[in-house]
């Protein structure tokens, strides 16, 4: 049997005062029915929610602040290059980076991944060169590699991944030998819920030679982060899973390693000078934003930031972890289920699958009851293949997410385990 | 819409004992059928009579009820029927689960029960994956081919 609700402590948060329960009132979005059911939203690894405070944020740039930043001298210009350039300081602060100037913004993750493969990689990696990624990773941490070893010659290489779902530590050494150039892997898997030993698999890295990439996709909203502590080179993060909007995220990567990347996207806003053939570019990080930027997603990021920093990432942590243990347990003890990833400690999320649903059927289902869950590969097919499965269904929380709901899926869980067997 | 609607009983019975699912040891034709956004499979084996037509038809794979039903009631509806009847009847198919006005004076059958699957548009290719690996083997013709419902 499951523990009781009250065993787990989700309202008891160390040191944290609190009312989960008063912040779902901030995100309007979780007043929603889906199916005549009220909504219950279990796909935050996919994307969050957005707090009313980040809505705002959008609809008060575009009706106070509204301009193209760097280039106008008007009033409406300076403010929008003010709050641009101030949402970039905010981002440095969160993440613990040294300076603003080491904070490139971007799409999202995979536009983040992209550049380092293609600005970075294309400059620094040769034919024979390594890349040493793992089984676990998201295809964008994957495919962008692929194919800069596809254009260079140089080769790829995974650290396996054991049943448990944590990384084969053991296989490291054999692994990280002195052609690996770039050691890039998830902090937290989308998938399995595994949280990586990043500074320790940073320091390893470096002991080597190689310069590492961290995908903050999963954790950047979900945990404090320090890159700095963490010693990572670069990292790559998304505001949409952190209550951010979507199309705007960041790449951090060390100043000198940031300076000596050529630029990659051409066009306006990263040069200096241009002249019919030739031009010269700006520095770090504008020489990597070429053409208007997100404007107003990285201001909705700031307002995200602060909407997240005011909770407390430490919280977050504490809360979203018991969600995510209580899950894994209830999940666990339903007949014919198979729970991936590590029991104790991990990310705010729990994939599994039942033998009586296969995943499209299971969410399907669920989505009548208002259960919205996901299912398939989540962007992990080599990480399925590896499992001997072709997709799981996943549960996947942030704090805006109660025990209640979890004790409601489980219901819905046991209605569909009837339904189709 | 009630979930019953789309899982029927009579999609629940195939998909849990589907019919014709095994080998055919002197098939014609193989053809794998694949849907990468899922992960589902059909391997669909055809043997063709000498005017064409689907003397036998059996298949094997995994994947989502709705998939595997209706390669179940798929292989039984095709099987003795010629090429012309099969293609119309995966037109008529089509129709059924795309399309609202699709229904009427089809010769569908019992394949009506599938009908569920317009009001769940992400589901349609899981229907679909069996009748397209139809498709493909009277292209084939002979061998083994592959089919994916994405294309690339």
């Amino acid at each position: 049997m499951a523990a009781p609700v009250a065993d787990y402590g989700v309202h008891k948060v160390a040191g944290s005062i609190v009312d989960w329960k008063a912040l779902r009132e901030e995100f309007p979005i979780l007043r929603e029915q889906a199916h005549g059911h009220p909504l219950i939203y279990f796909d935050s690894a996919a994307t969050s929610q957005k707090p009313r405070v980040v809505i705002e944020a959008l609809r008060n740039f575009y009706e106070h602040e509204n301009a193209n930043v760097h280039r106008g001298l008007h009033t409406l210009s300076s403010r929008a290059t003010e709050a641009y350039e101030k949402a970039r300081r905010r981002v440095a602060e969160y993440i613990g980076a040294a300076s603003a100037d080491e904070i490139v913004f971007t799409r999202g993750t995979t536009e983040s991944i992209n550049l380092v493969a293609q600005a970075w990689g294309g400059k620094f990696i040769h034919e024979g060169d390594v890349i040493l990624l793992t089984e676990m990773e998201h295809h964008s941490n994957l495919v962008p590699w692929q194919l800069l070893a596809e254009r260079t010659g140089a080769r790829l290489r995974f650290v396996p991944v054991l049943d448990d779902g944590t990384l084969d530590l053991e296989q490291l050494p054999a692994l990280l030998t002195p052609e690996v150039k770039l050691f890039a892997f998830t902090h937290i898997s989308n998938s399995l819920g595994t949280i990586n030993p990043v500074a320790e698999l940073c320091e390893k890295a470096h002991a080597v030679g190689a310069l590492t990439l961290v995908d903050a996709a999963q954790s950047v909203g979900h945990l404090t982060i320090d890159v700095r502590e963490m010693g990572c080179d670069f990292a790559a993060f998304s505001g949409h899973k952190m209550c951010g909007p979507t199309g705007i995220g960041a790449l951090y990567a060390r100043k000198e390693i940031l300076d000596s990347m050529p630029p990659w996207h051409g066009g306006g806003e990263m040069i200096v000078s241009v002249a019919l053939e030739k031009s010269t570019f700006k520095k770090a990080p504008h020489r990597f934003e070429a053409g208007t930027p997100n404007i107003a997603g990285a201001i909705g990021l700031a307002a995200a930031i602060d909407y997240v920093d005011r909770i407390g990432r430490a919280a977050i942590f504490e809360h979203d972890s018991q969600l995510a243990r209580y899950a894994f347990d209830r999940v666990n003890e339903l007949p014919g289920t198979r729970v991936f990833g590590p029991a104790e400690e991990r990310g705010a999320l729990v994939g599994f699958v039942m033998e009586a649903a296969h995943p499209h059927d299971l969410t399907t289902f669920a989505d009548q009851y208002g259960l919205a869950l996901r299912g398939g590969h989540h962007c992990n097919q080599p990480l399925m293949r590896r499992f001997g499965v072709s997709g799981t269904t996943r549960a996947s929380f942030y704090f805006y997410n109660t025990m209640e709901e979890i004790d409601r899926m489980i219901e819905i869980l046991h209605k569909a385990a009837r339904f189709f067997s | 819409m009630e979930i019953e609607e789309l899982y029927q009983e009579v999609i629940l019975d195939h998909s849990r004992r589907p019919r014709n699912f095994g080998e055919l040891p002197d098939a014609a034709v193989r053809v794998h059928g694949d849907n990468p956004a899922c992960g589902d499979e059909i391997h669909l084996a055809v043997k063709f009579d000498a005017g064409g037509g689907l003397e036998d038809i059996k298949f094997t794979g995994r994947g989502c009820a709705i998939s595997q039903a209706s390669a179940s009631l798929m292989t039984m509806k095709l099987k003795g029927k010629s090429r012309k009847e099969a293609v119309e009847m995966l037109h008529a198919f089509h129709d059924l689960v795309t399309n609202d006005a699709g229904d009427a004076s089809k010769p569908l059958g019992d394949l009506r029960v599938m009908k569920g699957v317009r009001n769940f548009p992400q589901r349609v290719k899981c229907a679909m994956l069996p009748w397209r690996a139809v498709e493909q083997a009277f292209e084939q013709g002979a061998g083994e081919a592959t089919v994916s419902t994405e294309p690339t």
